[in-house]
């Protein structure tokens, strides 16, 4: 009996902190929830301040590939933030809740922030590695997660790949063969990004993580710069982790003004701010330079021009029956 | 010299042996653990644990898990009772068949009892263009965590009863017919009072296993943050974040009501000792 009165009573202040406010839902990919609290709190002041409503996101973060799962089976985003276009191209297609084209309607690809992938090494560099052909020696453990179920591993793959293609004499086969020679270095493939930083830096696994340069950072920050250090390698891949609203959902929810205000908010002079506060690496050439120290500029190419494309990449390489599949046997 | 051995009786030293051995496990794997999860909440002292339960999520995340334990509950309570009264005090056709299907939860991996619901009710799946049309939300919302919760909370109750009852017989029952009683007055006068510990601790485990259940609910959550995060989600989430004295404080008191429930079972078993073996003897 009195389970059912606090049960009750529980729904009761449930609903009425719900009642008189907007709420969007933003299902993001794994290592934002830091860079979203913060975009989050901001967002709404800004949104207070100039229509006068009170606007509450809420988060969802998990791995890319899932989390799109979870929107193509009904998961009621209003925006997704994902860490690869190919993710939101799969609700697209399989869930049709927003056109095709969707990268085209916000500038720079609909990608706000970028990224890179960076070596996170513990203090002091005891292996000396300074660059991707550093990673194959013998004895040395890498850490990154699993391209199949990972967004962010995706990315890490197709630098190494792209790095040795770009090697004088460099073709597909000696690209093929150096990834190969790469993943059998690799004790554990995590599901996510997240779950791969916990086992760099909280089990201590590993010599070396592939790891997005937001999330090295932040390992830096929690665990402190004298415990890891971030190697720049010569050459890396731009990582743009896009963002899109869900055309059906906003429109059943009534919130495409909020939503696209939302995602247009990550654009601003203050949103680029705050990314780059969280490691992001801006668009806004300005803020870029106002971190630059941060930001150290190597040379990054991009999945169109090495690859065709995230569809074209996704149907070669992680597709089942693909390259990884071909190259990565469990266990040796 | 001949050492003589009665049954009843083992060499003192083997007895002291095993009995350490006992008590070394039990430190080792359940005690240790269970204290380190304490220890890491507190850490930083009450102060920072308190600060981490007191967050509107987590008070979210507490609120979701006694909500759904207080559906789960007494919905698996009713039929669990339902169920062994039909197998052990009638016989039918497919009574073999039901007892097993009571088991199916136990027998299948809590990730496919999620996904069964995510096929049955997600936009892909068989009714989820309909739902949509008709703005009803079960996964990735409070319904579709409470139904995940009720399968795989399902057999506790009747699983209990199911023995005591097949072991209690039916003379009671039939007395009591026999003598002209309804069959809602011998259930109430002869069945219920016989069963109330057996019912009592199938409860309290069915309670246990909602507030914990991980797998199931992971899959229908949607992982939303202040909304459909029951406390074993949230332990995740704020471990993922960084968060580990919150992480252990929420976890702390996931134990805490782990224990609550151990205690207040042996607090009853103590209480009424005779009351329980009177039942046992029927």
């Amino acid at each position: 009996m009195n389970k059912f009165a606090l049960a009750l009573a529980a729904l009761a202040t449930l609903t009425a902190a719900n009642a008189g406010s907007v709420t969007l839902l933003n299902v993001s990919y794994d290592p934002t929830r830091e860079l979203y609290k913060d975009i989050n709190a901001a967002f709404a002041k800004d949104w207070k301040a100039k229509t006068g409503d009170t606007v509450t996101i809420k988060q969802s973060h998990a791995g890319s590939g899932a989390q799109a799962r979870a929107v193509i089976d009904g998961l009621d985003a209003d925006v997704v933030t994902l860490a690869l276009a190919y993710d939101i191209d799969a609700i697209s297609q399989k869930a049709k809740l927003l056109p095709a084209d969707w990268q085209k309607r916000l500038p720079e690809n609909s990608t706000p922030y970028t990224s890179t992938y960076v070596f996170l090494v513990r203090k002091g560099n005891p292996w000396k590695i300074h660059d991707w052909s550093d990673l194959v020696k013998p004895g040395i453990q890498v850490i990154t997660p699993n391209p199949k179920t990972s967004g962010g591993a995706r990315w890490a793959y197709l630098a190494a790949w792209a790095y040795a293609l770009k090697q004088p004499g460099g073709n597909p086969d000696k690209a093929k063969a150096f990834v190969q020679a790469l993943y059998k270095h690799v004790p554990v493939l995590d599901t996510g990004a997240r779950g791969a930083t916990t086992t760099f830096v909280q089990r201590g696994i590993g010599d070396v993580q592939l790891t997005w340069e937001n999330e090295a950072y932040l390992a830096l920050k929690e665990y402190g710069a004298d415990k890891f250090e971030i190697v720049y390698p010569k050459l890396s891949i731009l990582a743009e982790p896009p963002v899109a609203l869900l055309d059906k959902n906003v429109d059943r929810h009534g919130m495409r003004k909020a939503a696209d205000a939302y995602l247009r908010f990550l654009y601003t002079k203050e949103g680029q701010e705050i990314e780059a506060k969280n490691f992001y690496r801006p668009r806004d050439p300005a803020v870029l330079k106002a971190f630059a120290k941060q930001f150290p500029s190597l040379p990054m190419v991009t999945v169109d021009e090495v690859f065709g494309g995230w569809q074209k990449a996704q149907a070669t390489h992680f597709a089942d029956g693909g390259v990884f599949d071909q190259i990565y046997k469990p266990g040796r | 010299m001949k050492f003589r051995r009665y049954p009843t009786q083992d060499h003192p030293l083997s007895r002291i042996a095993l009995s350490l051995i006992a008590i070394g496990v039990v430190t080792l794997f359940l005690v240790l653990p269970l204290a380190t999860v304490f220890t890491e909440a507190l850490r930083k002292g009450l102060g920072v644990a308190w600060e981490a339960l007191d967050d509107p999520d987590a008070r979210a995340a507490v609120r979701l898990t006694l909500i759904t334990a207080a559906i789960a509950v007494p919905l698996n309570a009713v039929f669990g009772v339902a169920a062994s009264w039909a197998i052990a005090k009638f016989d039918f056709k497919g009574k073999q068949f039901l007892t097993t299907l009571i088991d199916l939860p136990f027998s299948i991996s809590p990730v496919v009892s999620g996904l069964i619901y995510v096929l049955i009710f997600g936009l892909q799946g068989w009714f989820g263009e309909s739902l949509r049309e008709a703005n009803v939300k079960i996964i990735f919302a409070v319904p579709g965590i409470v139904l995940a919760t009720i399968f795989i909370t399902f057999p506790f109750v009747a699983r209990e009863l199911i023995p005591l009852m097949e072991d209690q017989g039916r003379d009671e029952e039939e007395a009591a017919t026999s003598l002209g009683a309804s069959g809602w007055d011998t259930f109430m006068r002869v069945t219920l009072p016989n069963i109330r510990w057996g019912l009592l601790y199938g409860v309290l485990l069915c309670n246990a296993r909602a507030m914990g259940e991980f797998g199931a609910v992971s899959v229908v959550s949607g992982h939303i943050r202040g909304l459909t995060n029951t406390m074993p989600l949230h332990v995740e989430v704020l471990y993922n974040d960084y968060q580990f004295v919150g992480a252990f404080a929420v976890a702390s008191l996931l134990a805490l009501l782990a224990l609550v429930t151990l205690v207040l079972k042996s607090l009853l078993e103590w209480r009424f000792a005779d009351d329980i073996a009177a039942t046992h003897r029927h």
